[in-house]
Parts: C-alpha cells; structure tokens; sequence
C-alpha cells in the first residue's frame, strides 16, 4: 500500500518540480521515489497480506512481485531517458510524472481485489498512455498512435467494462472471493449471462495485452509512440496486463476452466502465427519488436490456458526475461537510431565493429527473445512449454515450438547485421547511463539464464 | 575430483582468454585446453572400466522443476570426453598459421564450445544435456558465420534453424519424458526406468531421432551439411565434424534407444534403411566432387551413416564399434581437413582437378596424407579398419543384406579417396603446385600426431575397446531385457 501512495504523490512533487524550472532534479528525484516505492514493496515481502479497504486491494506475494519487476523495468526506462524526452519537447516533469502516474494505475492492476479497482487500475494506466504516445504534438505518427491507441482502447474498455456487469449482474458482486465462491457454489445453474460477461472480459484484456485477433493497433501505435514510450508499453504495460488477467482467472473462473480454455487457445495460437509471421516481413526494426511483442504475448498466454498452480511463476518469470531483453533492445534502437536516423536493420549492418559491446548486450538481448538457452529467455519458453505438457497440450506446444524456429529468423536478422554484414560507420556513442542500463540488463538476463532459481521460486 | 571441473574449466578459459592480446589468445586457447587433457588423462588414470558412472556431481539446479546438475563418466562418456579433449588442442594447433581477425574470440568461443560439448557427454539430467547441445551450437554458429566463406551468411542461418529445430522436438520430449517420471525428475536413469505404452514411445522416439539425425547428419536430414562445411573456417568444419556430430550419435546410444525402446524396435528397420542409403548416396556424390573439402564432407556423410546402421543394429559388437570408430573418425577427419586446408592455403583453390605431383616437392606432407587416406578408408592397421570392421559386425547379425549395401562404403571410399589422393599428389607437378612448400613447424607436429594416432590405434585398439566395452555391454543387455520383458 506504502508503493501506491509514494508512487501517487511522486509525480505531484515531480509537477512542483517542474513548476519550479527544477529539471536537473526530476530524474534523481524520480529514481530516490522509486527506489523507496520498491523498498516498500518488498517490505510487504511474505507478510500473508489480507484484502483491505472493504476487500479493494489485496497487496500478496503476487502483487509484490510483479510490483517490483514493474518498478524495476520503469527505473530502467527512465534511466534510458535521460537526455531523451529533453530532445522531443521541453515539458519534461510532465512527461516523468504521467509515466509514474501510469505506473501507479499498473500498480492497482497487479493488487486488485474487486473488479472495480481493476477497472479504475487499467483507466488509470490507459489514460496516461493515451497522453504518452502522443507526446511528440508536432509530428504526424506520433499523433496518429494516440488517436488510434485511444479510440482502440476506448472501446476495449467498453468490452471489459460490460463483461464486468453482467459478471455483477449474475453473481451480486465485485469481490473476486465473493464471485469464486459464487462460482464453486453454483456448478450446474451458471447464468449464461456470466459466461457472456467471461467472454467479454476475454475480449477486453486480450486488447489491453495485444492478443490477436485483437491486435490491429500495436504495430502502428508501437511505431508511432518515441521510442523509449513503446518500450514502456511492451513491457511495463504489457507485463501487468498479463498479471491482471491471470489474477482475475486463477481466483474467479478457474473450475470453469473447460468453458474458457478453448476460447484462449484459439487466441493464444492466432497471437502465435500472426505475431511471428508478420515480424518476417518487417523491414524496421521497431516495427519487428512490435510484432515480435505480439507473439510473446502468445507464449504468455500459455500460463493462463494451461492455468496450474505454476502458472503465476512462469509469467513472472517469462515477463521478467522479455521485460530485460526488450529494454536493451529499444536501448539499442535509440542509440542506433541517433546515429543513422532510422529504425530499419541497415542500419545495424556493421555496428560490432566499433561497437563491440553494444553488439554484444544486443546480441545476448535477442538470443534471449529467441529463447535460446542460458539466457533468461529460454527459462521463460521452458517454464510455458513445460505448463503446457502438464496440460496433454501436445500439439500447442508443437506449435509454439514451429514458432520459435520462425522467430530465429527475425531475431537472427539482427545479428546477421551487427557482425556479419559490412558498412562504413562512425562509433555510435554510448552514455553512461545507457552502458549501466544495458549491462545491468545483459548480466540479469545471463545470470537468469543460468541460475533461474534465483526467481522461479519467488511466487 | 569431480567431472564438473572439466566444465567449468574451458568456460573460465574463454572468458580468460578474452583478456589476452589477439596475438597471445592461441597460445593461451592451447594451454588451456592442454590444461584440460591433463584432467582427463588424470580422471584416465583413476578410471575403472567397469559400468558405473564416476567422477559425478548431483547439485539440485531449478529444484522446484526437479533438475539437477547431475554429470558423470562411464566408459561411453570416457571416450566421448577424450576424443573431445585430444582433438581440442590439436585443431587450436592447426590454426597456428592462420591470422584470424578478432582472434581472441574466436579461440573464446572454440573453448566455450568445448564446454558445451563436455556437457552434452557427461549430462545425466535431461535439462542439462539440452542446455550442453544448445550451448555447444551457438559458438559454432558464430565461428561459421564470421570467419566462414563466402555464402556464410544464408548458409549457417540455414545450419542454425536446421539444428535448432530439431532440438526444440528433443526438447519437448524431454519435458514428456520428465512429466511421466513419478518423481518429476528429469534424472536420466528415472527416465530409463519409465515403463511408457508402445504410442508413447514412438513420439518420444520421433522427437529425440530428429534432433540426432540432424545433428549426425543422416540422410534425408543432411542437406545442411556440405554447405556448412565446406564455407566454414576449416578449424570450425574440424570441431563440426570431429566432435559435433558425434552429439548426435552419442544420443543416440545414451537417449534415443534406451529412452523409447519399443518405439526403435517398432522404426528399426526404417532407421536401418536410411543410414544405408545416406551411405550409398553420399558415397556417390563424393566421387563427382571437384572441391576437396566437399569430398571429405560427403565421405563424413557415408562414414556416419555406416556408423548409425552399427547402432542401430543394437549388438554389443554394433555399439562398441561405433564407439572407437567415432574417436578414430574423429581423429581421420580432423586430419584430412587439415590436409585440405594446407592445399587451400598454399594454393588458394581446392579444385582437384588443378593439382598434381605434390608428392615430389612435397614428400612429408605427402607419406601424412597417405596414412590419413588409409585411415579413413579403413585399411587393416589403421585406426578405420578397427570400427568398421566392428560396425559391419553388427550390422551383419542384423540383416545380411543390409550389411553387404554397407560394406560397399569400404570400397566406394577406397576409389573416391585414393582418386583423389592419386590426383592430387601423385602424376607431374604443374605451374600451380611445383612451388608447394613441404609441412613445417605446427603442422609438422599435428599430422605426426595424428599419424601416430591411426596407427597406434590401428595396431592396438584394445584399450579403448576395454574403456567402454562393460558400460556399453551393460547398456545393451539392458536394453534388449527391456524388448523380451515387454514381449515385443
């Protein structure tokens, strides 16, 4: 409860900060405020938190660990930003501040324990989003992204929100444990209204998390978005819309398991092929990363179809690895991108040459993607593959395995231009935010990749 | 003592070597990997050939999934870690007189890839062995794909996906495999002991026998192979096809047969088909091959396959011929690489057709080719003739027939090979080869080091036979209690 509130009244300060031409104090004010929002985080560590106020929020195990892995990948985002957002505009204790204030809407999503509260956790997420993508006002895409992302999310929050009525209408109540029990005690006369309600939930999350077929607004909100807002989407976003998904359907609807499954694993295949097969056709990198994000979001999707009581690890798990591989990814694109002034692969080609290490963290990062082992990436893949065999689903995960083998392609494209096509290039300067960041990352994905005990315990 | 200092060493190795200077990495890859051979010549010594596993290790790793660090060496392992082990510093010794650019990585990841193959040969745990095969892939990718020829790039991604599809079945089958254990354990011994139903066993077979028979290759899985040989830095095709491939047949005889053993009774005779054929037909296209190193690629492919059809023939004689005949391939073919990379390096051409009459200006190099020929097409007191002989063994108590389609690789081998000895060494010396400079130095020391080898084994394979002979009897009755138990 302390991460919310220090989270909420950060970017307040942050707004003060910036009122008072303070910028040079936003960044270690909003690393200190984040820092403190984590100590608070994991202080709440294993203190068989009950429900509170009234049965909102529930801060459990659960909620601090995909706490802590957002807070985490924020600081390492904001750290990336330092000297970017000051290029696109120069409202910058703005920007911080409605990052946080969509970090504070993220935080309720992983803790709710009333469907209201995930409602008000996603709005409050979303609206920051909406905001976010459309910071650079001046340029055409970056506007396009918000109207789109918007109007898309808009409506999904209809669907989410109607789903979560007629769940109201036929069990009386927003408490997860009231609508469980609700569930357990009435397994023969369910309302076809609350499987109704199900399905539009389904809908609705499958928007927010960019499931397909529900999917048509990340490629062009990803490309569109600055850069550093599309990685915050991919991830930080992304990561706590799984969380809220799995923690509405391991506690509510999961003895109606059998209603449900085949619906997701229909989506979760669709993610798969569409998201693998259009990242082949891709020319931009970014573009690459945003199909890419569709079809992790497939694997994901495995922890929910193969609901078990592993399930909330290996999300954590996987999102942890996809969350550090994305950001070197993008930290990689923007220092990329400030050098030859776009996001397609040519301008990778070459790039080890000068820039041994940046080559390197890059090369672990989509090693990584691709589910090699010994990255943390791999780890993930495992634990979902291994869900899905306990499930008999056999032939999903023969399956995600076709996928994996298409996404070497992609991924490998990458490399293939770093070390082993050639062009006459300057040294892309690193700063030294970026070489932390970027190490930190590698080392994490590593050490995960050959350690994963480290975290696959935790939940 | 326990076998996971012979993995973690060429890890710190690598990384160690990283800080040298591109001039000083290869001294310090030898050392390093001499260093290496010293363990395994000590583990050598205190080694008992009897069946047990020795030198283990069993640390929980992921102790929630149920995997363990869990390594250890029996006689099968023994000759699997010595061929990689000797063959190491001898192919880091045939690049003396290469300039690599960038060096220090490239002799990091050579010894990176030692690690990962050390691992695929001790792992007892299904987990480990995947993360060995896959760890062994990625630094040879990257030694193809950088110090490679000209089609690299096309080509290793090619190589990659191949083998790396294939893996992801295997592993896939390891995760079913580990879901039946009652323990959840992926110990490879819980894994024997599953007593799984016949449908079962044949899925488990198909997802382990394609990972293997791309890796070996075995036809029809071999189209990425004579690319990727041939386009590779030639230290690279040496560790792709002394050691790698030997991951597949090793898994083979460790997680193939034992694994679903009614599953390869029921696809035996396929099995068995293929090998002979991928004989047969690479036989025949290695003697249509102009480029040297493609030629020895191709007779790689027919070598191979006569080794499968021994495995798969399933008789202690089978098996244990494989055994020694993939250390003596091993050693021959890390040979003739070399010879071929000496031609290429003084020549720049690997047309056959061009040369001629090296043997008269060069007739050291000359007598080390020639044993190597002999070796590889497996004349008696060679170290060839020894595993082929057994193999062929094997093969025979199987099937009669299949055994005289195979035997056809000795002949077919002995006309490509000593075609292509005679045209390039022997007749008159032409413009191209009259200046060839006789071996010197480093590569004087490895051809008498290999030339000792076939020899020596040749004469007297007894050793290494007695090294893996109980664990691999062991293995087979084993095995074949299991097909009379369950009455297939």
């Amino acid at each position: 409860m302390i991460t919310l509130i220090i989270i909420s009244v950060l970017p307040i300060v942050l707004l003060y900060l910036g009122l008072y031409k303070a910028q040079k104090a936003l960044l270690p004010v909003t690393i200190v405020g984040l820092l403190a929002a984590l100590a608070a985080a994991v202080m709440q560590w294993n203190t068989n938190a009950l429900p509170i106020y009234h049965g909102m929020m529930l801060f459990n195990n659960f909620s601090v660990a995909f706490s802590v892995i957002s807070i985490i990948s924020t600081i390492l985002i904001l750290l990336l930003s330092k000297g970017y957002f000051e290029k696109i505009s120069s409202h910058i204790a703005e920007y911080y501040a409605i990052i946080l204030f969509s970090l504070a809407g993220i935080i309720v999503m992983v803790s709710y324990h009333n469907l209201t509260m995930l409602f008000i956790g996603i709005e409050i997420m979303s609206v920051s989003l909406y905001i976010l993508a459309g910071i650079r006002k001046s340029d055409f895409a970056s506007n396009e992204a918000a109207l789109k992302y918007f109007l898309m999310g808009a409506f999904s929050t209809g669907f989410l929100l109607f789903g979560i009525t007629l769940i109201y209408g036929a069990s009386g109540s927003f408490d997860l444990d009231v609508i469980r029990d609700w569930v357990v005690t009435h397994p023969r006369n369910i309302d076809p209204l609350f499987y109704t309600g199900i399905m539009l939930i389904i809908v609705g999350l499958c928007f927010k998390v960019g499931a397909a077929p529900f999917h048509f607004w990340t490629p062009d909100v990803y490309e569109g978005a600055p850069s550093l807002i599309t990685l915050f989407m991919s991830t930080v976003v992304k990561v706590a819309g799984f969380a809220a998904f799995l923690r509405l359907f391991s506690a509510c609807f999961s003895s109606i398991a059998d209603f449900w499954t085949p619906v997701l694993l229909v989506i979760t295949i669709i993610t798969l092929f569409i998201g693998n097969i259009t990242a082949l056709y891709q020319q931009s990198f970014k573009r690459m990363m945003a199909f890419s994000s569709i079809s992790h979001a497939g694997y994901l999707l495995f922890a929910i179809v193969a609901l078990g009581a592993g399930s909330a690890n290996s999300i954590f798990v996987y999102a942890t690895a996809y969350s550090i591989a994305s950001i070197i990814a993008f930290g990689g694109l923007i220092l990329v991108r400030q050098q030859s002034g776009s996001d397609n692969f040519e301008g990778f080609n070459g790039l080890a040459k000068n820039n041994p290490f940046l080559a390197l963290v890059l090369t672990i990062s989509m090693l990584s993607l691709a589910g090699i082992p010994l990255t943390a990436g791999f780890i993930g893949k495992f634990f979902m593959f291994s869900g899905a065999l306990a499930h008999y689903n056999v032939w999903l995960v023969i399956i995600a395995v076709v996928n994996a083998i298409i996404s070497i392609f992609y991924y490998f494209r990458i490399i293939i231009a770093m070390y082993f096509r050639s062009a006459e290039r300057a040294e892309v300067e690193v700063p030294a935010y970026y070489k932390f960041v970027l190490g930190f990352s590698a080392i994490v994905t590593v050490v995960i990749g050959v350690y994963p005990a480290l975290i696959s315990t935790l939940i | 003592m326990t076998v996971s200092i012979l993995l973690l060493l060429p890890v710190v190795a690598a990384l160690l070597v990283l800080l040298f200077k591109n001039e000083a990495a290869k001294h310090a890859a030898l050392l390093f990997s001499l260093i290496e051979l010293g363990i395994v010549v000590y583990f050598l010594i205190g080694f008992l050939p009897d069946a047990s596993v020795q030198y283990g290790i069993d640390v929980p790793w992921i102790a929630q999934m149920g995997i363990y660090f869990k390594a250890g060496i029996d006689g099968i392992s023994m000759v699997m870690v010595l061929l990689t082990t000797v063959l190491v510093p001898l192919i880091i010794l045939t690049t003396y007189k290469h300039e690599y650019k960038n060096a220090k990585a490239f002799y990091a990841l050579i010894l990176f890839m030692q690690a990962g193959l050390l691992t695929v040969f001790t792992a007892l745990d299904g987990f480990l062995f995947y993360v060995g095969w896959e760890a062994a892939l990625i630094p040879i990718y990257f030694i193809c794909a950088l110090w490679g020829g000209e089609n690299r790039i096309r080509i290793n991604i090619k190589f990659f996906i191949y083998t790396f599809a294939g893996s992801l079945f295997m592993l896939v089958g390891i995760i079913y495999l580990y879901l039946q254990t009652p323990g959840k354990i992926y110990d490879l011994h819980s894994f024997y002991d599953l007593s799984l139903s016949l449908t079962q066993q044949n899925w488990v077979f198909w997802a382990f026998f394609i990972a293997f028979a791309i890796k070996m290759p075995l036809f029809p899985f071999h189209t990425w192979q004579p690319d990727t040989y041939t386009e590779a830095p030639s230290a690279g095709t040496m560790m792709l096809s002394g050691i790698m491939l030997k991951m597949g047949i090793y898994g083979v005889i460790r997680w193939l047969i034992p694994n679903a053993p009614a599953g390869f009774l029921q696809w035996q005779n396929l099995v068995m088909i293929l090998s002979v054929i991928g004989v047969v037909y690479a036989s025949l296209i290695a003697f249509n091959q102009k480029d040297g190193k493609r030629l020895v690629a191709y007779s790689s492919i027919a070598h191979v396959g006569l080794i499968a059809a021994g495995i798969f023939a399933w008789t202690v004689q089978g098996v244990q011929g494989a055994m020694i005949q993939m250390l003596s391939h091993g050693i021959n073919v890390v040979g003739m690489f070399f010879i071929w990379d000496i031609i290429s390096r003084r020549l720049n051409t690997r047309d056959i057709s061009q040369m001629g009459g090296i043997a008269k200006v060069a007739p050291n190099f000359s007598i080390a080719f020639l044993i190597i020929v002999l070796g590889t097409v497996a004349l008696p007191l060679t170290n060839g003739f020894v595993g082929e002989f057994l193999l062929l063994k094997g093969v025979f108590n199987y099937n009669i027939w299949f055994a005289a389609v195979a035997g056809l690789t000795i002949i077919f081998g002995a006309v490509y090979m000593l075609r292509m000895y005679k045209n390039v060494m022997q007749g008159e010396t032409n413009e191209l080869t009259a200046l060839f400079a006789d071996i010197s130095g480093s590569e004087k020391l490895v051809l008498g080091i290999i030339c000792v080898l076939i020899i020596g084994i040749g004469v007297y394979p007894q050793p290494i036979l007695h090294l893996s002979e109980a664990a691999v009897t062991n293995l087979v009755n084993t095995v074949s209690a299991k097909f009379v138990n369950a009455g297939y």
